[in-house]
């Protein structure tokens, strides 16, 4: 038995006993040591090289696209990505040329993706191959054990519809660019929006991607999962586009270079949108090749591009609802008889109107509503000429005309309206009074595009309605705005546009039996006579543009249609394509029952309203 | 009291593996979400120094006399934590002090070894099973509040202070042995009362291959950095493993790992050396206290940093458990760094005073 020999001091035998144990206890520690880090140092080391964590993106699946009722108008499918590894100390490098040659990829394309993605952390695998094939998928496979650094990874990829159907105002999506990239707020493979809807919706379709962490093996092989982060898809779009009329309207413009817009002039709901010539954006989901991208890029007819948004022209004719408008809304036109004898005499000029110069015939006496119908030139030469280059742009900007409309499309082209101001600024030269007379038919420095001239006929129409222009059901109204138009404004111009498509019209071809439908003609000179008669080859480029745009019904109209048919020659053809666009909307089930029938002329809702400026 | 009565060797070579520390911490997070935080440990290595300066000024015996009252206050601290204290890592052990959160358990810890050195150095020729049954209770009630936060490891650095103060204050071997066999007799009880999360890492530190992924991933991984060491290690920063990230927060209870990847079996038994020189530096100090209770303080703060070594390395080799109690001053952490030296604060008091009587 022990005796503690000291009261007031420590029990030495015992303090030196826990010493003991201290030291038994490092000695453990210090043997566990030599085991692992000498003994079975190689083991460890082994391990060592084999481990490695990845980390698998998996991407989200983009939002779906919808027309009006549901119908799928831009899926997804299953695709597999090409991925390269490069934690794989370094041997990546050199097997490059031989990854580049199985998987037939140019050497310099792949070293450029890699170096779109060097500042990625080195864990992140980078896409070198979109959408392989089956042969890229069993050359992987089969290569295993020499390119261990490749992977396949599936990621779902936009499926559009065929032949370009709704192309331009879709849009295609491709890999992000090196500044989004750098950015860091898109990771190394994502897809994103390049142009149209998929462009300007491109936050709300894209997802959020998942991703795995995974344990592999030497060879590659996972071994199990450490953490799985399942993707979130984006959200889906349902537009205001109608497939039945979207499918009429790309029929009716066929292949004709131009474009057709039908919009509904209450809500300001897009219908149809078509651009001509088109693309297969079915080719830009796979990374469009450098060719491809260079034909359609250097295309004259600008494939690319949505003229519908983008495509600015002068008007023609189209042009004198505007004058009109402005001469009924100031008192000016109403009771104004002109007597067009062919020609309209200013400074020494003489300014002919087409019936004389296509037909050597002469209008004679008519009123407002007989010089749309007729689309008489003398006639509105005579009235915006009185009403000056100042009263005809405060009209043309209250309609809409000269900025853009606001719709749910990047790159909204403006178009523009000639100004005094706008002559100082680019040409330093004062408005001639002269050039008051080419405006005032649509001609001259002036500029519209499709979509503005939608939403400017369906605005008379209606009484002086400018909802934004949409294509996503919720897309919020703004930008739009009333201009409330007088009942004889309205009236008189509504049936003035009827007229144009019944017998004496300047599109009489395209009426619609049974239908309330009325427009307005335009043809659209894209030269200078003088100009033209220099031009020794084919004169086809320069083959006047032609217009309609058209309402129906007449009066408080439930859709409006604007056709552009580039190098059309004759206007009444455009308003053919603007009447079957209109026969397909009353098949379908945005048409209410016993439309048709009850097209009649009705009172302007909008009336009594506002008196101008 | 002058500077040079200070007990310089022990500073210098505590300062020596917490600077070893420091850099180790910036070595192993170098380029992971935790870069930077060795500027915090430095600054908690400050304060650390400043706490042990001002604990050592503070006579011994009136901490001792006043240690009823600090215990009870220790009390109260566990049990506000374990009901205000803010839920981090599903876990109720902190309390936000000035932008940082600090560990109220490892404070209580110097009360723990105050009052089992005042119990227990009081003079008498032996203990009696009541007087076992006293420091039990005095050490268990606090250990079980811990316990319930739940942190089962800190808790477990509570009992070298009880059996040291046994030991040292005249329990008997008898008595010892049966108190051994009695402890051995409740692990099955024990073993009930774990959570799952505990008794999976005890299956995962019995068969790490079993579940690589799972609770024994991390016992795996540390023997991988460890054995990749080999005799002279990787060098500085070059730790593959802990450069890959296989390590989650290599910084922290695996910092030893990171360390012997880095500098091999060569460097951490020099290591191991110096925390070996701190601890028997502690018992020549504890000898030379001028009464037992001063002694078995010492003896105290020495059988928690070298339970906290032993523990720790052992886990780091694959010896023991994970319990997740830190390596005293290596570890990122500034409640460990601020205990650790408030403790040897404490020995230098102890070690001071030996010229007043």
């Amino acid at each position: 038995m022990e005796i503690l020999d000291r009261k007031d001091k420590l029990p030495g035998a015992r303090v030196l006993l826990l010493q003991y144990l201290l030291l038994a206890g490092f000695a453990g520690l210090a043997v566990g040591l030599w085991q692992l880090q000498v003994l079975q140092t190689n083991k460890w080391s082994l391990l060592a090289r084999h481990n490695r964590i990845r980390t698998e993106p998996i991407p989200a699946p983009r939002g779906r696209i919808f027309d009006r009722d549901g119908r799928l108008l831009v899926d997804n499918y299953p695709s597999f990505t090409a991925y390269l590894l490069r934690d794989g100390r370094g041997r990546w490098r050199a097997d490059l040329p031989g990854i580049a040659r199985g998987l037939y990829v140019p050497l310099a394309a792949m070293q450029a993706a890699l170096h779109r993605y060097r500042d990625a952390p080195i864990y992140q695998p980078i896409p070198i191959k979109q959408d392989i094939t089956p042969a890229d998928v069993a050359f992987i496979a089969a290569h295993h054990d020499d390119y261990p650094e490749l992977e396949t990874i599936m990621a779902s990829r936009r499926l559009y519809p065929k032949n370009g159907f709704a192309a331009n105002l879709i849009g295609y999506v491709g890999e992000p660019s090196e500044a989004q990239v750098a950015s860091g707020k898109v990771p190394p493979g994502a897809v994103v929006g390049k142009s149209g809807l998929e462009k300007y919706y491109n936050r709300l379709l894209t997802g959020r991607d998942g991703e795995r962490r995974v344990l592999v093996d030497a060879r590659g092989r996972v071994v199990g999962t450490l953490s799985d982060t399942p993707p979130v898809p984006g959200h889906d779009l349902h537009l205001t586009l109608d497939n039945t009329i979207q499918m009429a309207a790309e029929q009716a413009l066929g292949n004709r270079p131009g474009a057709v817009v039908a919009l509904n002039p209450r809500t300001g709901g897009v219908l149809a949108m078509v651009s001509r010539p088109t693309f297969d954006p079915n080719l830009f989901a796979a990374g469009v090749s450098a060719a491809q991208w260079h034909t359609w890029a250097t295309d004259p007819g600008h494939p690319l591009m949505n003229k519908a948004i983008q495509a600015q022209l002068a008007p023609g004719s189209v042009f004198k609802l505007v004058v009109a408008t402005a001469g009924l809304q100031q008192g000016m036109a109403e009771n104004k008889i002109v007597n067009c004898q062919g020609v309209y005499r200013y400074g020494g000029h003489d300014f002919h109107c087409w019936i004389y110069t296509e037909k050597g015939q002469v209008h004679g006496p008519l009123d407002v509503q007989q010089a749309i119908q007729h689309s008489c030139d003398v006639y509105f030469y005579t009235l915006g000429m009185e009403e000056g280059i100042s009263m005809i742009d405060k009209y043309a900007f209250a309609l809409g005309l000269g900025h853009t409309t606001g719709i749910d499309l990047p790159e909204e082209a403006a178009g523009l309206i000639p100004t005094p101001a706008w002559k100082e600024a680019h040409y330093h030269a004062p408005w001639y009074k002269g050039e008051t007379v080419s405006v005032a038919i649509g001609q001259g420095p002036i500029m519209v595009t499709p979509i503005q001239l939608a939403r400017l006929a369906g605005g008379i129409a209606s009484g002086g309605l400018f909802p934004r222009p949409h294509l996503e059901q919720n897309a919020p109204a703004t930008q739009g705005f009333d201009f409330p138009l007088l009942p004889v404004t309205v009236s008189t111009i509504t049936a003035g546009m009827r007229g144009v498509v019944n017998p004496g019209g300047t599109a009489a071809s395209a009426h619609l039996e049974g239908v309330d439908f009325g427009g307005k003609t335009g043809t659209a000179q894209t030269i200078s006579d003088r100009k033209l008669k220099q031009i020794t080859g084919s004169r086809a480029r320069y083959v006047d543009n032609v217009w309609f745009v058209g309402v129906s019904p007449v009066v408080n109209p439930r859709i409006a249609v604007c056709v552009l048919f580039q190098h059309g020659a004759e206007s009444s053809y455009a308003a053919q394509i603007a009447a079957q666009v209109v026969t397909a909307y009353y098949k379908t089930k945005a048409a209410p029952a016993g439309a048709v029938s009850a097209a009649a002329p009705a009172v302007p809702s909008a009336s009594g309203a506002g008196k101008g400026f | 009291m002058r500077w040079r009565d200070l007990d310089w060797f022990l500073v210098g070579t505590a300062l020596l593996i917490a600077v070893i520390g420091v850099l180790e911490i910036h070595s192993a997070t170098l380029g992971t979400k935790f870069a930077g935080v060795w500027v915090k440990q430095v600054y908690f290595l400050i304060a650390g120094v400043g706490l042990m300066l001002v604990v050592s000024r503070i006579d011994y015996k009136l901490i001792l006399e006043s240690s009823p009252w600090l215990y009870v206050v220790s009390v109260a601290g566990l049990g506000g934590v374990l009901v205000l204290g803010k839920a981090i890592f599903h876990s109720r052990r902190w309390i936000p002090i000035a932008g940082s959160h600090l560990q109220v358990s490892e404070f209580v810890k110097l009360v723990i070894i105050v009052v089992v050195a005042r119990f227990c150095g009081a003079a008498r020729l032996s203990l009696s099973w009541w007087d076992i049954g006293k420091v039990g209770a005095l050490v268990g009630l606090p250990a079980a509040l811990v316990l319930l936060e739940p942190d089962l490891g800190t808790a477990l650095t509570y009992l070298p202070v009880a059996a040291v103060g046994l030991v040292l204050g005249g329990m008997r071997w008898r008595q010892f042995g049966i108190l051994a066999l009695a402890g051995l007799l409740m692990l099955p009880l024990a073993w009930h009362g774990l959570h799952p999360y505990q008794r999976e890492r005890l299956i995962g530190f019995m068969q790490p291959q079993a579940d690589p992924l799972g609770s024994g991933y991390q016992v795996l991984q540390s023997k991988i950095a460890v054995g990749a060491g080999g005799m002279w290690g990787q060098g500085m920063a070059q730790g593959s493993q802990i450069r890959g990230e296989f390590l989650p927060v290599p910084h922290t209870d695996f910092i030893f790992a990171a360390f012997a990847e880095e500098y091999g079996f060569v460097g951490a038994l020099a290591l191991l050396g110096l925390y070996l020189l701190l601890l028997l530096r502690l018992i020549a100090n504890a000898q030379l206290a001028p009464d037992r209770a001063a002694g078995i303080v010492v003896m105290g703060v020495m059988a928690v940093l070298a339970f906290h070594v032993l523990v720790n390395v052992g886990m780091v080799v694959g010896l023991m458990p994970v319990t997740g109690i830190p390596l005293p001053l290596l570890s990122s952490g500034g409640s460990s760094l601020l205990f650790t030296f408030a403790a040897l604060g404490l020995v230098m008091n102890v070690r001071l005073a030996r010229f007043v009587n």
